[in-house]
């Protein structure tokens, strides 16, 4: 069975900076996978260079990214345009400002349908009715008839899944979707998520910092530091038994309801030092090369 | 959650209403004055009291009529050859309003354009239409809109010409900045991610975003249009003689201030509150467009 994510050997520069230090990363075809890694890791970037949205000024210096075994790299951008919003869908980070402010969330949708697949205005308006029902959003002709700003932050949040599995994806980046809400509707959300990955067979990558999250919905993880990967496994094995001490770090830092609260232990700084001069090594051929 | 956020009631109906009072007195006024202006132009020849041509030269120079030595045929009064001052403010708006209408639509169409195409692709392309504005900008606007008009002759179509070719640089450089902003909004990076093209794009979700500041752009270049045109036909190479405008009326009230000032004040009346209606309405407008009230 054909990967539905393959990344390999990925590495991405920012000017000078090597973001993506040859990051490789499989998913399976309904595998929901956390990524986690504190700011700074490079795991919104590799969300990003999946979808084809790195910044202007970021360069892919080398590395594949195939999607269902066709790489999304050497694609024309026609066809690239063609698998975006239907195989691959995004749930973005920031729900209050991913809505097109100045358009109702029906005719939102209704674009999405339409230009996807190809349905007609009315049937686009049946269809994102279904949707909203399926996000559970009580009275869905009326909210389709909203502008974002009329509705709650949770409300955009469950539009925006809507849309991410409107299409049956293949694949669904979800880039942070619960840190710009508050903890209750964040619960709320991962369920959802969690009820239409399993109704659409959506291998989903869930791009976080909150290992509580990861604990929750994802059956495996991989671990980001500095641009590469540290530790990669089954989420119950890496939480249980950490390998990596960057790893052991980032789970002591995390808060816990069953214990008190204690100061907070930093990262130790010789490990960090460690970290960063080994991603220096790395670097070392990219820039010995043509710079 | 959800029932919390739908308990809070959106009357639908009402919103049309919510705008229209967001827009205020602003909007009122405006389009009040706008829509007096229109009216009297489209309806010239019915509610003209006079042929705005037809000469009397036995009752030339007479004061309006509430005035000593008024007539009240005359209702504000006649010019030096014995027209009908009113009849030719009336009929003096109907270039006004074909002007500030057509060249500031085609204005705005060459500079969204050019402003959109700049902001969207950046780089040569934004390089090359900014630089091309600076230049543009660098000429004194009325000065390049009299030669201009002197080249390709008088005429309403060189009035015309002579305001898109000066005045698309507005348009162009507010658009192109505009865009730029958009294209860094969080939905227009969600817009791409469900494929759509740079074309679509820009038509279906960031040009919806930009209305209500073309709005408020295109009133003002409205008005702008019509100062432009009194100018050059204050000169005389705007339309042909024949054809009575404001500029031409301060022109000839000019040399008879000091026996008729009603000939030249009156004209100038018409055109600041033209443009002050332009502005109002445009303003007004802009605040009920926009659905999220950006203050």
């Amino acid at each position: 069975m054909t990967a539905t994510l393959a990344v390999e050997g990925l590495k991405v520069a920012i000017g000078a900076a090597n973001v993506l230090r040859g990051v490789s990363l499989a998913l399976q075809p309904g595998e929901v996978r956390g990524l986690v890694g504190e700011s700074g890791a490079g795991k919104s970037m590799l969300g990003r260079a999946v979808l084809g949205l790195l910044p202007a000024n970021a360069t892919i210096i080398s590395g594949h990214i195939a999607f269902e075994g066709r790489d999304l790299l050497d694609m024309r951008e026609t066809e690239r345009r063609g698998l975006l919003g239907r195989r691959i869908a995004l749930i973005p980070q920031d729900p209050m400002t991913s809505l097109n402010p100045v358009k109702r969330v029906g005719a939102q949708i209704g674009s999405l349908l339409r230009h996807h697949l190809g349905l007609s205005k009315r049937a686009a308006l049946t269809r994102a009715t279904e949707l909203l029902t399926e996000v559970a959003i009580r009275e869905p002709d009326r909210v389709l008839s909203l502008y974002p700003h009329e509705i709650s932050g949770g409300m955009r949040q469950r539009v925006l899944i809507a849309m991410a599995f409107a299409c049956d994806p293949g694949l669904v980046i979800a880039d942070e979707p619960t840190t710009a809400l508050d903890v209750t509707v964040q619960r709320q959300v991962l369920q959802l998520v969690e009820r239409l990955r399993r109704r659409h067979g959506s291998a989903v990558l869930f791009v976080t910092h909150d290992l509580g999250v990861v604990a929750k919905i994802c059956r495996s993880m991989t671990v980001l530091h500095a641009g590469r990967v540290l530790e990669e496994g089954q989420t119950a094995d890496v939480l249980a038994r950490p390998r990596h001490p960057y790893t052991r770090a980032l789970l002591a830092a995390t808060p816990r309801a069953d214990r008190p609260a204690e100061a907070l232990r930093p990262v130790p700084p010789a490990l960090i030092e460690q970290l960063w001069s080994e991603a220096h090594r790395l670097d070392q051929p990219a820039i010995a090369g043509p710079a | 959650m959800a029932e919390l956020a739908l308990a809070s009631p959106v009357a639908r109906q009402s919103r049309l209403l919510a705008g229209l009072k967001r827009g205020g007195a602003r909007l009122w006024i405006g389009a009040a004055l706008v829509a007096v202006l229109v009216l009297a132009a489209l309806l010239a020849p019915a509610i003209a009291p006079h042929d705005p041509l037809e000469q009397d030269l036995m009752s030339a120079q007479l004061p309006p009529a509430w005035m000593v030595g008024g007539d009240p045929a005359y209702l504000l009064g006649t010019d030096s050859l014995g027209r009908c001052v009113l009849s030719r403010l009336i009929y003096s708006a109907r270039t006004a309003v074909a002007v500030a209408l057509i060249a500031a639509t085609l204005a705005a169409l060459i500079g969204v354009a050019l402003g959109l195409f700049a902001g969207s692709f950046g780089g040569w392309v934004d390089q090359l239409i900014s630089r091309l504005i600076d230049v543009w900008m660098a000429f004194p606007p009325v000065l390049l809109s009299i030669v201009l008009a002197a080249v390709i002759g008088a005429g309403l179509t060189s009035v015309i010409a002579a305001i898109v070719v000066v005045d698309w640089t507005r348009f162009a450089r507010v658009v192109r900045a505009e865009t730029m902003v958009q294209l860094t909004r969080d939905y227009a990076a969600a817009a791409r991610v469900i494929g759509m093209s740079r074309a679509k794009l820009l038509r279906l979700e960031i040009l919806p975003n930009l209305v209500p500041l073309l709005v408020t752009l295109l009133a003002v270049e409205m008005g702008i249009a019509i100062l432009v045109e009194v100018i050059l036909s204050f000169v005389g190479i705007s339309v042909s003689g024949d054809t009575p405008t404001w500029g031409s009326m301060i022109a000839e009230g000019r040399q008879i201030v000091y026996q008729a000032p009603w000939i030249m004040a009156l004209p100038i009346v018409c055109i600041i509150t033209s443009v002050i209606g332009l502005n109002l309405l445009g303003d007004g407008l802009r605040l009920a467009l926009d659905p999220v009230q950006r203050s």
